[in-house]
Formats: structure tokens, C-alpha cells, sequence
């Protein structure tokens, strides 16, 4: 700061007023338009911030789901957070087929046994990471794509059984969303 | 600002009145009666005020149209059904609105060909051209937010695939989606500020084209030769001549406007969006409306990932490379006028460049097919398959190839010979009949 207050009290004008100093004018040029600038963000945050999801939005971010009743090889889609959300149960060879997999090939490299807190349970986000439609693949009739997955009809992303991305423009594996066991049957989304 | 009254001299006392203390009055005899404009206009030059009249059509009719709207994810679908089936004439305001969006865009695109075409946007023209740019861009904002109000499959789909593309942003993108959503997902905050917005942006392109018009004025009318006006043998005053030429070309284009919206009102539309909005279920194939089918292409064109050679490091991954792709085929009409390196403005005395501006509309029109197919959608020409990707690459090839070959163009092409001034080919060798007060013309 000194270096800059040495060339502005060259300036025309700078020399005339009284009092002098030119680094003290320079001081209180730099402190009002620093106040300046803080007082502005401050202000323009709540505007921005009020874009963001509001309370009540929030407030909705966690959903119970009871999984007595989805057979082995069945599927459900349950809302969470006005997203669909995928629960397969999945039979022994999907759950093969998605441990059997060199990691290292994968565009997304994870493992099943991180995707999955039970291995025949897999819960996933039901939207692709490419631009946010709702793969195929929940009923039995769906085309799944080759790895049995599920099948972006939008732009031909292909899952696996683990909803690790395998084939197309999507850049990232389904989403995992947080959950927990609340008991054997029935888990707590978000 | 001088003091004191201006002295205006207008028969009408009132008018003299008002003038005098405010002259709009002066200002439109002097911007739009005796504005001298250059004789030669060809009938293009009938787009901007076309494009003008269309966008006071989308105002008055997107005002009427918010009176009965209700931007609610559960009631906006049936609020549009009910302007459609119980509002007096609402059937006729919104297909009014829905195709003015489609009329006004094909009178914009006729209006920045012209601009290309005919070098509008080089030097003195620069600053004019990037606020056109600019409103364009502003355009398909609002065009955007307005599809999305009927709450119909396609007005979700798109948006959400629209709005995720922001995604593709390293770091911030999700914070930035989850910004424009209000939530998690497409649903009632993001409808309540997109109906909002799309109220709100009209008018800040209404500002806009002000300025575009004041630049217009300082710098007077590009024309079909591309030539400067050299005194007033070459201009005409803009009262009656170009009034009466635009008031024609606009009534022969809103006659063509309204057979649309009376004969075949839903032919820019897709069925599609007239099944309500379902979060859970994804049509078979999202198409965006067709004016932003050339960009969807060009955004699904780039499949592959930009990474270093032989280092295996990824850069740019093929999604995020199609979102930079997508929005730089518009930015790129920003610094188009330092792009092109050639002193001669219309294409008329440009060989190289005039074939290459055809291909640029022969690869724009190709986009907007390619736009339209679904993702694995291929020609089949015999026993040969082309995957429509490859075509919709080869096409984005073309446009950025035209855009980025204009400095090279400029310092190769040996342009024809240009005219010595616009009355010279009209009037033939004795241009002397051009006006008694005409500056005496050089001999080409």
C-alpha cells in the first residue's frame, strides 16, 4: 500500500490540500470503498440466499421406507426430495455381476461393496448424472442396457447392477443417497 | 443541454408546446422522418422492424396471458387449460403467444443472417452487433422460462436437462443448480421464479433494443453493397420511403403469422406438452423447441472426453466440453468483428466468403435436423449406416470452422471490385440526376 501512496502524492492537486499527508487521503479511499464493497455483498447475500432451498423444502429431505414387501428381483421407486429413488433387491447373480467387475476399468471406479450397505439391497438416486432424466431399467420389461442395469433413454447412458455408469455420455455412477437400517426391513433415506 | 425553450416550429400550438419543453417531437422527425438511410435496401432489411413488432406482440399478449396464469406446479397445467377452454378469446391470445415466440425467432435468425450476409457488424458497427448479440441471448432466456410455464412433460424435461447442464461446472456446479432449483429437483420454487423472470426479461430486451437502435442511429443503416453512403444522392429520407416498405414487409409476415396461429397453431409445439408434468416418469425423447435445436446438437455433438495425448489426464470430460461447446457457438458471435479481417462488409464482393457463409447455413439447417433426432438415431443411405452424431459433428465442424476461418479468409480472398458509391450502379455513369444539392461524385 505504501508504494501506491508514493506515486498518487505525485498526482496533480494531491500536494494542495491541507493536512498533507497523502497516504492518510489514500487510507480513507481504500477503507470506504472496502466498507463499500462488504456492505454490498452483505446486502446482495440474502437476495441470492432466498433462491436457495427454503426451510420447509428442507424439512422434507428425509423418507422411511419399509422393504418387507419387494421380492427378490423386484424393484420400487420411492420420492425422496422430489427425486425418484431406486431400490432393487437384488438376486445373486446381479449381485455377482456387479462384484465381478474389475474396478480399474470403470469410468466412475467404485466398489459394490461400497455402493451397498447389504449386499442384496442397492438404493440408488434414479437420476442420471448426465443431464438429470429418469433411466429405465425398474420393471422387468424395461430395457436395462447390457449390463442389466438400467438404460438412459435420453441419451443412451448405461448402468450396471450396482448403478455404476458403464457406457454412454454420463460422467458419474447413480448416486448413493445417504441411508441407514433402521431395522432388517426398512431403511431411512437422507 | 442548452437553456431556455428550444425553438420548434411546428404548426400544431399543442405539439409546439410540448416540443418546446420536451422535444420528442424534433427527435422523431429528425430519427425516424427525414433519417437519410441508404437507397438500396433489399427486402431483409425489413427484420429488424418485424422483429420489433413481434416482441410488442409477446408483451401485450404475455400481459393478458399472466391475468389468467398461475405459476403453481399443481394448478399452472389446468390454468393454461382454462385459458385455452374458458377465457373469452383465450385460445387466440395464447396461440398468439406460443407462435409469436416461434415468429420472432425466425425473424431474428433472418436478421443476424442479414447481419452476417452483409458484414453489419464490422467497424463502425461493432458495438451495435454485440448488443444485438446480447439481446438474442436475453431471447432465448425468456423463450426458455416461458416453455417452461405450461407445466406440461416437455416444460419439466427440459428444464431440468437445461438446468443441468450447469452441473457440468467443476466444483460449484451442483451449488449453482441447486441455486436455480430452490430445491432438489425441478418443482415450485424453480416455476414460481422462472414465471418471474420470463414477466421481467421482456422489458429488460425492450431496454435493450433502445440502445440497439440509439447505436443504429450513430452509425446510420449498413446496406446490400456494403458501402458507406458518400452524400445525400445516396440516402433516402426513412419517412415515407422505408416506413411504407417495412409497414408492407411486416404486414405480408404477420399475414404468414397468422395463418399459423389460425390454421395450424400447434405445428412449432409438441404433443408432449400437453401431458402435465411427471417428476417420475421421462418422455421417451426431450426435444427442445426448434429455435435451440442447431445448440442441443452442437451440445450432444461433442461425445468424447478432451484429454491430454498420451497422458491419460482428462481435461475436459465430453460433458461439461458440450456445455462449452454449446454456449461458445454464441459467444463467438462476440468477437466476430475483430474475427474477420476483410475491409470489404457484403458478401456480394466476396467469393470465398460468400460460399463460405452458405455452408455455415447449410451446417446451421443440418444442426437443427440432427437437434431434433433422438441420441442413436442414424441415416441410412443402402446397405450404410451414419450414425446422425457423426453428422451433427461434422456439421459443428463447419460452424466453428466458419467462424474461426474469417481471419485467414480476410488475408487470402481477393475481393471483386467495389463500387464507387451506392446511386453509381442504380443510376449508371451519369449520376448527376441523383439531387441538385448532390456533392459531385468520383469516377470509379
Amino acid at each position: 500500500m505504501a508504494d501506491t501512496t508514493q506515486t498518487a502524492g505525485h498526482g496533480p492537486g494531491s500536494g494542495s490540500h491541507s493536512g498533507g499527508d497523502p497516504s492518510r487521503r489514500d487510507f480513507i479511499y481504500l477503507a470506504a470503498a472496502a466498507t463499500g464493497v462488504v456492505g454490498a455483498a452483505v446486502t446482495v447475500w440474502p437476495f441470492i440466499d432466498s433462491l436457495n432451498p427454503a426451510a420447509d423444502t428442507l424439512a422434507l429431505a428425509s423418507t422411511d421406507v419399509d422393504l418387507a414387501p419387494v421380492q427378490v428381483g423386484q424393484s420400487i421407486t420411492v420420492t425422496w426430495r422430489g427425486k425418484p429413488v431406486f431400490i432393487r433387491h437384488r438376486t445373486p447373480e446381479e449381485i455377482k455381476s456387479a462384484t465381478d467387475v474389475n474396478v480399474s476399468e470403470l469410468r466412475d471406479p467404485q466398489k459394490d461393496a461400497d455402493r451397498a450397505k447389504k449386499p442384496e439391497w442397492l438404493v440408488v438416486v434414479g437420476i442420471c448424472t448426465h443431464l438429470g432424466c429418469i433411466p429405465l431399467g425398474q420393471k422387468n420389461s424395461d430395457p436395462r442396457g447390457e449390463y442389466g442395469g438400467w438404460f438412459c433413454p435420453c441419451h443412451g447412458s448405461v448402468y450396471d447392477t450396482s448403478g455404476r455408469i458403464r457406457k454412454g455420455p454420463a460422467p458419474r455412477n447413480l448416486e448413493v443417497p445417504g441411508y441407514a437400517f433402521k431395522t432388517d426391513t426398512s431403511i431411512r433415506i437422507g | 443541454m442548452a437553456h431556455g425553450p428550444a425553438t420548434s416550429s411546428f404548426k400544431n400550438p399543442v405539439v409546439n408546446w410540448l416540443d418546446q419543453r420536451l422535444p420528442i417531437f424534433t427527435m422523431i422527425q429528425k430519427e425516424y422522418g427525414v433519417f437519410p438511410t441508404p437507397r438500396n435496401f433489399n427486402y431483409f432489411w425489413n427484420f429488424g422492424a418485424i422483429a420489433m413488432i413481434m416482441l410488442v406482440t409477446m408483451i401485450v399478449s404475455g400481459i393478458v396471458l399472466a391475468m389468467h396464469y398461475t405459476p403453481n406446479t399443481n394448478l399452472a397445467f389446468n390454468s393454461v387449460e382454462r385459458i385455452m377452454r374458458d377465457v373469452n378469446f383465450g385460445w387466440l391470445i395464447r396461440y398468439i403467444h406460443m407462435n409469436g415466440a416461434s415468429f420472432f425467432f425466425i425473424a431474428v435468425y433472418i436478421h443476424i443472417f442479414r447481419g452476417l450476409y452483409y458484414g453489419s457488424y464490422k467497424k463502425p458497427r461493432e458495438l451495435l452487433w454485440m448488443v444485438g448479440v446480447v439481446i438474442f441471448l436475453l431471447m432465448m432466456a425468456t423463450a426458455f422460462m416461458g416453455y417452461v410455464l405450461p407445466w406440461g412433460q416437455m416444460s419439466f424435461w427440459g428444464a431440468t436437462v437445461i438446468t443441468n447442464l450447469f452441473s457440468a461446472l467443476p466444483l460449484v456446479g451442483q451449488d449453482i443448480v441447486t441455486l436455480l432449483w430452490g430445491g432438489f429437483s425441478v418443482d415450485n420454487p424453480t416455476l414460481n421464479r422462472f414465471f418471474a423472470l420470463h414477466y421481467l426479461l421482456p422489458f429488460v430486451i425492450a431496454a435493450v433494443v433502445f440502445l440497439h437502435v440509439a447505436a443504429l442511429h450513430v452509425t446510420g443503416s449498413n446496406n446490400p453493397l456494403g458501402v458507406e453512403p458518400k452524400g445525400p444522392q445516396d440516402t433516402l429520407p426513412f419517412h415515407p420511403y422505408y416506413t411504407v416498405k417495412d409497414s408492407f414487409g411486416t404486414v405480408v409476415y404477420l399475414a404468414i403469422f397468422a395463418a399459423f396461429v389460425f390454421y395450424a397453431p400447434n405445428f412449432f409445439g409438441e404433443p408432449d406438452n400437453y401431458i402435465q408434468a411427471n417428476p417420475m416418469v421421462t418422455p421417451p425423447h426431450i426435444v427442445p423447441e426448434w429455435y435451440f435445436l442447431p445448440y442441443y446438437a452442437i451440445l450432444r455433438s461433442i461425445t468424447f472426453d478432451i484429454s491430454i495425448p498420451f497422458t491419460g489426464l482428462k481435461l475436459i470430460e465430453a460433458k461439461l466440453g458440450g456445455v462449452i461447446a454449446m454456449f461458445g457457438s454464441i459467444a463467438i458471435l462476440f468477437i466476430l468483428p475483430w474475427l474477420d479481417t476483410s475491409p470489404v462488409r457484403s458478401a456480394r464482393f466476396r467469393p470465398i466468403f460468400k460460399k463460405g457463409i452458405l455452408a455455415f447455413l447449410v451446417a446451421f439447417f443440418l444442426l437443427m435436423y440432427v437437434g431434433a433426432q433422438t441420441a442413436d438415431a442414424a441415416w441410412h443411405l443402402g446397405g450404410l449406416e451414419i450414425p446422425l452424431v457423426y453428422v451433427g459433428q461434422l456439421a459443428t465442424l463447419v460452424y466453428f470452422g466458419f467462424f474461426l476461418s474469417l481471419p485467414f479468409v480476410g488475408l487470402i480472398e481477393k475481393p471483386l471490385p467495389l463500387p464507387a458509391s451506392i446511386a453509381k450502379p442504380v443510376l449508371g455513369g451519369g449520376a448527376s440526376a441523383a439531387g441538385a444539392t448532390a456533392k459531385p461524385m468520383e469516377k470509379a
